[in-house]
Order: structure tokens, then sequence, then C-alpha cells
């Protein structure tokens, strides 16, 4: 580009009369691509920012809807800024169930899995990953079967499993399908796979505790990868609507999310202002969380979709 | 070497793997097993019948429109979702500020529960005051019925999924472009090649296997969808979206069928099973040139 102008600059000022003809026209030229350059540029930009507008926008309208008035959300056209901001909406939704329950249950349930989770995962994925022992090869396979299979495949023969424990109803019952992760070992053994083996061995020379190695010298060195997971893991569980839906038949162990679809049970259908500050509760933490560590998040999603 | 050093990696392993035979593997044959009975959950006798829980379902008209259902539902989510997102990629790949806030929000959805994105959306295609209505009409059209016109329901639930997966599946693109190495971009560019030479030629065949897990991942999330149609459907209007998953939980859950609803299960099974198999063959084949 700046070379193409330089040229004609050059041209024209040194060149003859028919010289000087075609350096206008060239700089015509550049001064047109320069300007369909900008106006490229100018539509680039605009069509991200409609991008974005087409992701946020329901989210805005949410936060719109969970302030307003029950007849505001009945204007059409719609309006974008209630006149009073209905807090009230909050308090109702909070009202319709026994959220404080349905909140200690999700904390408890995502976390007792993320715990366990990494109570199994950690020593399982180091021994894939460092030993040589018989039958390795069956039981990592075990592993990847489970990788495979949904948890949408299986909820019914679960449920008369869990049935047959007396486990519905109860936190254990939603945590301990998910005590362990076939995609958590997977990942972690390929992290501990790529520690080099002399600082094990040099570990070891120093006659420490095997168990110290891990925790005290491996498991640090996996440190981003296990974060990683941990996201991922919380995300997937706090969000999780279907599998306590189909595991619970009462209040007891229910989580967020079945408490804000029931809103719209107890409300009824068109109670909009209601619904979205309910799912406002539910979301907030969520999006807070992602602003706050967004590229951990994507990585912790993405990488599950690279590897 | 001890006994102790012998024994110890089975026991690490242990906990994980009695974790997933009992709530993975076991059950995938219990369910088998199941769908070979006729039971009704509280009664104490389950009927052998064979293999004809299957022969009528193959034969229930519901059955066959729950399968054309998720068959459509199926195809719609995943052209249009893998094939925006790639060219979302090609469009958005690039390291600044902005384009980092830009990737960021067209990916905010997926991590946010399906229960909020159907309450959301349920709402913004609501008929009477919805906000999609009042685009389409500041754009001149009719106002649609969305969800609630047996013609528009299911594509709304598409809608639906692309929105969420969309973002996903762009940044998975675009790692994927990232991975491809800087050098054959200049090679291409010395050569002087077109921009469509180089994306045909070059582009698609490097990011062909991410093109491949996209497919089938979306492939395999989309035959299971449940949530937004159990929140946002019902499987209705006239059961114009009712779909594999959903089927099964109204079959074993409300009305007790379980033998009929774990056949219903072991056809998905199939279905995911084979998905899963074509994606392992086309992965160890790596379809892509080095």
């Amino acid at each position: 580009m700046l070379k193409a102008v330089n040229r004609t600059i050059g041209s024209a000022s040194i060149g003859t009369a028919a010289e000087g003809k075609r350096a206008d026209v060239r700089s015509g030229k550049a001064v047109l691509r320069k300007a369909l350059r900008a106006v490229l540029q100018v539509i680039n930009v605009a069509g991200m920012l409609g991008l974005v507008l087409v992701f946020a926008m329901p989210f805005v309208w949410m936060i719109s809807t969970s302030l307003k008035t029950l007849p505001e959300t009945m204007i059409f056209p719609p309006v974008w800024i209630p006149e009073n901001f209905v807090w009230q909406n909050y308090a109702d939704a909070w009202n319709t169930g026994p959220f404080l329950s349905y909140f200690v249950n999700s904390v408890v349930i995502a976390v007792g899995i993320l715990i366990l989770q990494m109570l199994t995962i950690i020593p399982a994925s180091f021994a894939f990953a460092r030993y040589k022992f018989k039958g390795s090869g069956f039981l990592f396979g075990i592993v990847m079967v489970t990788l495979m299979i949904p948890a949408q495949l299986i909820f019914l023969p679960v449920y008369l499993e869990l049935s047959a424990f007396k486990l519905l109803n109860t936190h254990l019952g939603l945590i301990l399908p998910f005590a362990s992760s076939a995609f958590g070992i997977f990942l972690l053994r390929q992290a501990f796979m790529q520690i080099s083996d002399e600082l094990i061995e040099a570990a070891r020379l120093d006659q420490a505790a095997e168990w110290k190695i891990i925790v005290q010298i491996m498991v640090p060195m996996v440190k981003p990868v296990l974060v990683t997971f941990a996201l991922f893991s919380f995300i997937a569980h706090w969000n999780d609507y279907f599998w306590p839906l189909v595991m619970t038949t009462n209040e007891t162990a229910r989580t967020l999310p079945l408490g804000i679809a029931k809103i719209r049970d107890v409300e009824g259908v068109a109670t909009w202002n209601t619904l979205m500050a309910g799912n406002l509760i539910l979301v907030a933490p969520i999006l807070v969380v992602f602003f706050l560590s967004q590229r951990q998040i994507i990585k912790a999603f993405v990488y599950n979709g690279v590897k | 070497m001890t006994l102790w050093h012998k024994l110890r990696p089975y026991g690490m392993v242990a906990p994980a793997i009695i974790i997933f035979s009992l709530f993975f593997i076991y059950p995938i044959f219990y369910m088998m097993y199941l769908s070979l009975f006729d039971w009704n959950f509280v009664s104490p006798t389950k009927t052998y019948v064979g293999l004809q829980n299957f022969a009528d379902l193959l034969a229930d008209e519901d059955f066959r429109k729950v399968l054309s259902n998720t068959t459509i539902y199926t195809v719609l989510t995943v052209t249009l979702t893998t094939g925006l997102a790639l060219l979302l990629a090609l469009w958005l790949n690039r390291k600044s500020f902005f384009h980092g806030f830009v990737q960021g929000a067209i990916f905010s959805p997926h991590i946010i529960s399906l229960v909020s994105i159907s309450l959301l959306w349920s709402w913004l295609m609501d008929p009477e005051y919805g906000l999609l209505n009042w685009v389409i009409g500041l754009a001149g059209f009719e106002k649609l019925q969305w969800l609630s016109h047996p013609g528009t329901s299911l594509v709304s639930l598409v809608m639906v999924a692309v929105w969420k997966g969309l973002g996903y599946n762009a940044l998975v693109f675009i790692a994927g472009l990232q991975s491809i190495p800087a050098d054959i971009y200049e090679a291409a560019s010395l050569d002087r090649s077109k921009p469509w030479t180089t994306f045909s030629k070059l582009i698609l065949p490097m990011l062909s296997p991410t093109i491949f897990f996209l497919v089938i991942i979306n492939m395999i999330g989309s035959f299971q969808v449940f949530e937004t149609i159990a929140i946002m459907t019902q499987g209705g209007p006239v059961n114009s979206t009712s779909t594999l998953v959903y089927y099964i939980y109204e079959y074993g859950f409300r009305f007790f069928k379980i033998g009929y609803a774990s056949a219903s299960g072991v056809i998905l099974l199939v279905i995911v099973g084979i998905l899963t198999i074509i994606y392992f063959k086309l992965l160890s084949n790596r379809v892509h040139y080095r």
C-alpha cells in the first residue's frame, strides 16, 4: 500500500505529462482502494458489534424484564428500561419455593462432586500415566468407554439402582454417580505423562514416600490442568437440570435449576418478570465467574474440543 | 518389587473404576436386560417378553414421529452450528482485545444453564409480547407463533440450540486454525494462491479433524436433547417436538413402562454407539494431510 503511494508520488514529480496522467489515475485508484478498505473495516467492526448484540441482547432483555411490573411486560412494542425498578420480583421468585435449600443443595452437590472427583482422578490418572501393571489397558478401556457414555442414556437403570440403594432424594445419590470423571482422568493422565522421568527419579532417590512425591511434587506441576478441569466440572454440575430432575421425587435434595424451572408452575405461565428474576439468580454467579476468569474457562471447554 | 508395589496401582485406580462400573458400565447391560421385559416399576414380577418391546416400538406411530423429529432436529442443528461456526471462526480469528471480547460474548451462552436458556427463549419467543416478534415486526414481517405452532416449534428449538452452541464451536475452530503452522500460510501467499484456493485446498483439509470432531460431538449432543424440550414445549404441540430422550423420560417416569422405555434407550444407545465408533475410526485414520 505504502509502496504504491510512494511510487505514484515519485513518478508524478519527475514524469512527463502523459506519465503524470497515468499517475493521477493510479493515485485515484489508491485513494479508492484506501476508501474501500476503510469501508470494509467499518462493515467488519459493525458486523462484530451486531454479533455481540445477538448474543448479549437476550441477557440484557432478561435483566430488563426482571425489573418490570407485570403490566409493563405486556407493553408492545416493548420498553427496554422499566419506569420503576421492581426489586420485589427477586423476592417473589425466591419465595416461590424453598430457595435457601435449593441453593445449599446446589453448592453441596457441585462441591461434593468436585472434591470426590479430585480424590479419585488424581491417583487413577497418575497410576495410568506412570505405572506399568497387568490389565492397565483393559482398565483404561473402561475409562474410555465411560467417557463415551452420556448420562442421558443410562438414567433409567441408574434410577432403579439408586432406588434399590435407597439413595433417591439424597445428596449422596446425586453425587455418587459423578464421584469420578473419565474426562478428568483422560486430561490429567496426559499431563502426568508429560512430566520428565528424571524429576521423579530424583525424588525417589531422596527416599521420599510415593504419596509425598505425588502430592508435593507432581500435583503442583499439573495445577493448570486441574484448575481447568475443576472449572469445567463445577459449571457443568451447577447448571445441571436433567440429573437432579430425574433422581429426585421431592424437594429435599433438589437444586437451583429445578427451583427456577418450577417458578412457572407456581406463578403461572406468563409471569415473565418473576421468572426472569429467578433466572438471574441462577445465571448471575456463573456470568460473574465467567467475566473474572474468561480465558481460563474458555480454555477449559475448548481444550476438550481440541485434544 | 514387593507385593505392596504390585498392588498399589490397582488400589489407585480402584475408586474410579468402581464408580464407572457401578454407574456407567453395569447400567448399560441392565438396560439391555430390562428391555426384554414388561414391567411397571412397582410390581414385584417382571414378565419376560423377548423382543416384543422393540416390535411394539417400531410399530408405534408416535415413536416413528419421535425418531423423525430427532433426526430432523439433529441434521438441522449440526449443519447450521458447524457451518456457521466455521464462517465465524474464519472471520474472528485474530488476536486483539476487541476480537477476544467478541469471542467471549458469543461463547457466553455455552456456560449458562439450559434451564435459563430455555426460560429466556420461551420469553423471547412469546407470540404476543416476545422480543423476537417485535424485531421481525420492525423488519416488516408477520408475527410468528414460534413454539406454539407445530410448523415452527422444532425449528425454533433448533434456533436456540444453534445460538447456544455457536460460540463454543467457533472457538474450537479458532483453536484449530491457530494450530495450523504459520509457514503454510506464508507458502500459500508466496505462491499467490487465491483466498478461495487457500481455503479449500489448505485450510479445509488441515481443519478436517476439527470438523469431524465437532460434527460428531454435536450429533451425539443433539440426539440426546432433553432440557429445552422439557421446559419449552413438553414435546408439543401435537408431538411436533418430542425427541428420543424426552420419549424415554415420559415412558419411564410418567407411564411407568420400564421395559418399553429401556427398549427405546437401547435404540438410542445403538445410534450413539455407531456415531462414536465412526468418530474413532475417522480419528485413528487422521483425515488430514501431514
